[in-house]
């Protein structure tokens, strides 16, 4: 390996998700299926849909789901190639790769034998690993629908609707704020350290130089949060947390909500 | 081990959610204590700082690469209830933003990685790093076999969630309905990946973190380290229960000790020899085994002598009543456990104390 390459690649990786997360705001703010309905009716309903695929026990709801995945992709104007790319090569490669030995080894009836019947193939293997397959490609599908198609803010209000702890909201919003900082503080000391690199680094020499790299962004993030917290103290926060909450169900909302869990439950049943 | 939807069941997530759930409440109680307006701050940036060092490629003995998972280093600084929720954070927003992990399967990835991880680190590089100094090179070695265990650990619970799935769900033709390895085939193939690996990548993240923090930043040790300091900063941990609740609830589980008798049957697995030779043996033994049990397994004869409980069967031979065996039982058992705390607690005073007077 290039003493380079694994700078590189991490530096990559943080460019990776950055870009993804402002493709996902570029998406949000199109005017589609999902983007038309209130926050919430989308975080609900696309979770009802998860559990759903989660609940189903045939591959054929499971494919059924997948299609119906696809259709509200495509009334969202998220492009297929998009889904394709970030979700359905992804996971074809990494459970593909999972669920091919069950194929051989799951106990059941032989359907092909080879090498003279030390190796065989079972019915239950197959649909093993095909519904292993469809379940997670469908599963991630709406998952990254909803992260496409929602505005990370939209999100959170919508789960502080559901009750959840105000705590919680605040430290994912400002979890979410402070990993694009660090994410680029880390990725300008990762480009410079590169730019300043000849030749081939020892491996010992580049696990301390990580190892340093990291302890230079875990002193900045404790030096940050204490500005934060200064911050916050002088603008009047005492510990209670106050989320503005904006939202407004139409009548278009509710008959989304409705759809959504419909198919859910219709799905459950179908495939219990 | 970012488990995605669809590898557990529906039940498996529920509990695992509860689970996780069970945990964040005691954390988030815990930190509270210190002062809410100074936690969020600090779990926050440090849940995006645990996800920054996800996403590092760290290079590993071999020329190879791996991800650490952040774990280690954070129940260091922050200690347990505050790893517990920053990394529970930092995979909240890598599956409801990036999509890595799955939303059903979020109390299950939380429970493994960030309270069993943050378990588990905390409490070997504690064990390890008992009485050192913060500058001693114990310290990088706690440090470093803590990363090592925390990824394991992770990875077993992990594990052990794939592995009972083709047990537990399956349909009618035995076709597995979820994950679809047993336990024979996921805990090797988990534990390989992560016995060389990921395990490798927490050791030298977490190792080379605390090797750093001794000379640019020393406080950041201070919390955790079980050593006295002046100026020390508040801790994350530091607030400890007041007593009296343990002692009740110690209490009440040692009163409610004899519901066990209520219970019809034996135990699963907790036979003795002389229930195998018995005219009738009882139903789990006989389903349990390849056709009717006629006696005890060899070995298990052989071994059943070795050992000789002083309460057999939970009742000492002098007691009559079998709720009050229990109940004597119980009461030995747990003054036996504190007595062994309070030598073990006497004695790492003691050696501290030599430690710094010397």
């Amino acid at each position: 390996m290039k003493s380079g390459g694994f700078l590189q690649s991490t530096a990559v990786g943080f460019g990776r998700a950055l870009s993804r997360a402002l493709m996902s705001e570029e998406v949000a703010h199109r005017s589609g299926l999902l983007q038309s309905l209130d926050p919430r009716v989308r975080v609900i309903g696309l979770f009802a849909l998860v559990l759903a695929v989660t609940l189903s026990r045939k591959l054929t709801v499971v494919l059924m789901l997948f299609l119906a995945a696809g259709m509200i992709a495509a009334f969202s104007r998220v492009s297929i190639a998009t889904l394709a790319r970030r979700v359905w090569l992804v996971v074809l490669a990494f459970t593909g790769l999972i669920a091919l030995p069950a194929i051989f080894i799951t106990p059941g009836t032989p359907i092909a034998t080879f090498a003279g019947g030390s190796v065989r193939i079972t019915a239950q293997g197959v649909a093993t690993a095909l519904l292993l397959l469809a379940r997670v490609e469908t599963a991630a599908t709406f998952t990254t629908l909803l992260i496409l198609c929602t505005p990370w803010a939209h999100v959170l209000k919508a789960l502080r609707s559901f009750r959840m702890p105000q705590e919680a909201i605040a430290m994912l919003a400002m979890t979410h704020r402070y990993i694009f900082l660090l994410v680029e503080t880390a990725g300008q000391m990762l480009e410079s350290r590169q730019s300043r690199t000849v030749g081939r680094l020892p491996g010992a020499e580049q696990r301390r130089m990580t190892a340093r790299t990291v302890g230079v962004v875990l002193s900045k993030s404790i030096a940050l949060s204490n500005d934060v917290y200064l911050a916050m103290q002088s603008r009047g926060f005492r510990g209670e947390v106050r989320i503005l909450s904006g939202f407004r169900m139409r009548s278009w909302d509710y008959v989304g909500l409705l759809v959504f869990l419909c198919a859910a439950t219709i799905a459950v049943w179908i495939g219990r | 081990m970012h488990i995605p939807d669809g590898y557990l069941s529906p039940s498996t997530c529920a509990t695992l959610y509860a689970a996780a759930i069970a945990g964040w409440y005691v954390a988030l109680k815990r930190v509270k204590r210190l002062l809410l307006s100074r936690v969020v701050p600090l779990i926050s940036v440090f849940a995006a700082f645990a996800f920054v060092v996800m996403m590092f490629n760290l290079p590993l003995p071999g020329g190879t690469t791996g991800h650490a998972l952040g774990v280690t280093i954070a129940a260091i600084v922050l200690g347990p209830s505050g790893a517990v929720l920053a990394i529970s954070i930092a995979l909240a927003i890598q599956a409801l933003f990036f999509g890595d992990g799955g939303i059903s399967t979020l109390g299950a990835n939380c429970f493994n990685m960030a309270i069993v991880g943050s378990l588990v680190a905390y409490g070997s590089y504690r064990l390890i790093a008992a009485g050192s100094s913060i500058a001693s090179k114990r310290r990088i070695a706690a440090a470093a076999i803590a990363g090592y265990f925390a990824a394991n650990a992770a990875a077993l619970v992990a594990a052990i969630e794939f592995g009972i799935q083709p047990v537990l769900f399956h349909d009618a033709a035995g076709t597995p309905l979820y994950a679809p390895y047993p336990l024979s085939v996921a805990l090797p193939a988990m534990l390989i990946g992560h016995l060389t690996f990921a395990g490798l990548a927490e050791a030298v993240i977490s190792a080379g973190l605390v090797a750093y923090l001794q000379v640019a930043d020393p406080t950041l040790l201070q919390r955790t380290s079980g050593t006295p300091a002046e100026n020390a900063p508040a801790t994350l941990c530091a607030a400890v229960n007041s007593p009296r609740r343990l002692w009740i609830a110690v209490a009440l589980l040692m009163l409610l000790t004899p519901l066990g008798i209520l219970a019809a049957g034996k135990a699963w697995g907790e036979w003795s020899p002389s229930e195998f030779s018995r005219t009738a043996p009882p139903s789990q033994i006989a389903s349990a085994t390849i056709g009717p049990a006629a006696r005890a397994p060899a070995g298990m004869q052989r071994l059943a002598n070795l050992w000789t409980a002083p309460f057999p069967a939970y009742a000492p031979a002098f007691v009559k009543s079998a709720a009050f065996g229990y109940l004597l039982s119980a009461m030995f058992g747990v003054g036996f456990l504190l007595a062994l705390s309070l030598l073990a607690q006497q004695y790492l005073e003691r050696r501290r104390a030599t430690r710094y007077s010397g």
